[in-house]
């Protein structure tokens, strides 16, 4: 598949609406990846389970899969010793997923927040972009089509990652989580969907949108509020709802109908053009998004 | 009150640090916590009076947080000026003059790397008045074990970002009971729920910092 340019942008999301991928931690987990320890090192230790992950989406019916670097800064990687490998761990990621794809499948690159806060003076904005710099390059040169931050809460964080993420000339998708406040519409960090839609289009974000958060009937509204701020497409990607904990394990109750049933009217109603899952999701329910389209 | 303890009440309401902190932008070049706390104890008021209107405005904080006034970055800056103001009490506190309210043993469990939420709740509790001890991240069952050994008194929350490492609360809090059947234990973090507090036999949860001083100000009451 050629790189994407402008133009196939358009045209795809003239054509919403768009399936995304759900979940790749779990799917990870149920491999064999050890909890707590970093995915990200599965690219360089266990690739051909990342690929697998990989596929498993596109077989499902994922347009558009991301990368398996969403805590691939080198600030998020040296927590646990990898800082080192961050350039080859991101660019490694990037090519299992476009071989994944294969000619199915457009690749977008994860970039996830750096787990420290600027705020309080813990690291500088200088740091935080060269980190983001960083890894947009090494997934630019893995061969990923696009990018997407997501998963932030901070605006300015996110603000530095949707620049140095454009730096690159790639499409540009920026999101972040709506989980706090009245109707869970403001982020942690108090941010609303008119604030970081506003933001990411003058940082240079070609899409924008809200992932993860507290489960899918939140996501209708947001897509409400952020149409309301800004023509850009819209990119939603919701949990399945909050998880339970069973005989020892991490339960989510939503079933994949339930999800597409709650996700489809995104696109329906709320103008979305790219849709996908969180956390608590799986193939089966992109699977359950794309053999149900809407009449 | 007096106007200099009204005046501290303020400055920890709105989050100004010190004279030189450009934070909140309507108080600039005014004098803060830092500032305050010091002449107030220089113009001879107790230590205990003095925490007392930090205390009152770190109330106003959290209601106006439970109310969704106010978010996260401006809590922080709140307790980031309780802070600066209880740095200048700490020598009568630690020489017994003044009492803190109680202690708190604060760690992200074994496996989770995560330590903003923990930091935050950390932040927010010895700006109401806590001592606190924060462990870490990664923190084994066994660390928590010693430092309530250290600190029969304590109260101890756990913290879990991941879904695939609160498992490891489970573990920890079954550990500590085994040993100290009536350990007061806290639990938060982004998927834990009240369900799963229940389910683990920890004693309290809650999604928001506030919840987590208001049961700690009922116990020490």
């Amino acid at each position: 598949m050629t790189p994407l340019s402008r133009k196939g942008w358009i045209e795809l999301c003239l054509r919403p609406p768009v399936i995304l991928d759900g979940a790749w931690g779990s799917l990870l987990q149920q491999r064999g990846l050890p909890a707590g320890t970093a995915p990200e090192a599965w690219n360089l230790t266990h690739p051909g389970e990342v690929l697998a992950a990989g596929k498993a989406y596109v077989q499902a019916g994922s347009q558009i899969i991301l990368t398996n670097t969403f805590g691939g800064t080198q600030i998020s990687l040296a927590r646990h010793g990898l800082a080192e490998q961050t350039f080859e761990i991101n660019r490694t990621g990037a090519e299992l997923s476009k071989r994944a794809a294969g000619s199915e499948a457009l690749v977008f690159g994860s970039i996830g927040p750096t787990g420290t806060m600027l705020m309080m003076g813990e690291i500088t904005s200088t740091r935080m972009s060269e980190a983001f710099l960083e890894q947009a390059n090494a997934l630019k040169e893995g061969g990923a089509d696009g990018l997407v931050i997501e998963t932030m809460s901070d605006l300015e964080e996110a603000v530095l990652a949707t620049r140095a993420a454009a730096a690159t000339g790639l499409p540009v998708v920026s999101c972040m989580v709506f989980d706090s406040g009245p109707q869970n519409h403001h982020t942690m960090m108090g941010i609303t969907p008119a604030q970081a839609a506003d933001a990411f289009e003058k940082a240079g974000a070609w899409a924008v949108g809200a992932n993860c958060g507290r489960g899918p009937d939140d996501f209708l509204p947001l897509c409400h509020a952020f149409r309301a701020a800004t023509r850009l497409p819209l990119w939603m990607k919701p949990n399945a709802g909050l998880p339970e904990i069973e005989d020892g394990k991490t339960v989510y109750r939503m079933t994949a109908g339930e999800f597409a049933e709650l996700v489809r009217p995104l696109w329906e109603q709320g103008g979305a053009a790219f849709i996908g899952g969180c956390c608590g999701t799986d193939p089966s329910f992109i699977h359950a998004l794309q053999t149900n389209p809407p009449a | 009150m007096d106007d200099i303890l009204n005046k501290l009440s303020h400055c920890i309401e709105f989050g100004k640090t010190d004279r030189a902190s450009p934070w909140p932008p309507d108080m600039k070049d005014q004098d803060g916590a830092h500032e305050l706390a010091l002449k107030a104890l220089e113009l001879g008021h107790s230590p205990d009076l003095i925490l007392e209107s930090l205390v009152a405005g770190m109330e106003v904080v959290g209601r106006k947080f439970s109310e969704n006034k106010i978010f996260v970055p401006q809590m922080l800056m709140s307790a980031k000026a309780m802070k600066a103001a209880m740095e200048h009490l700490k020598p009568a506190f630690e020489s017994g003059r003044a009492k803190r309210k109680g202690i708190f043993v604060i760690g992200t469990v074994q496996g989770d790397l995560h330590d903003i939420g923990k930091n935050i709740v950390a932040m927010y509790i010895e700006g109401n008045g806590y001592e606190v001890v924060d462990l870490g991240v990664d923190v084994k069952p066994e660390q928590f074990l010693a430092e309530i050994e250290k600190r029969p008194e304590c109260v101890v929350g756990l913290s879990a970002l991941l879904t695939t490492t609160m498992i490891n609360m489970k573990r920890t809090v079954a550990l500590i009971r085994e040993k100290h059947p009536n350990q007061v234990i806290c639990v938060g973090g982004a998927p834990v729920t009240e369900k799963f507090c229940r389910d683990i036999n920890a004693d309290f949860y809650s999604p928001d910092p506030q919840g987590a001083v208001t049961f700690l100000n009922k116990l020490a009451s």
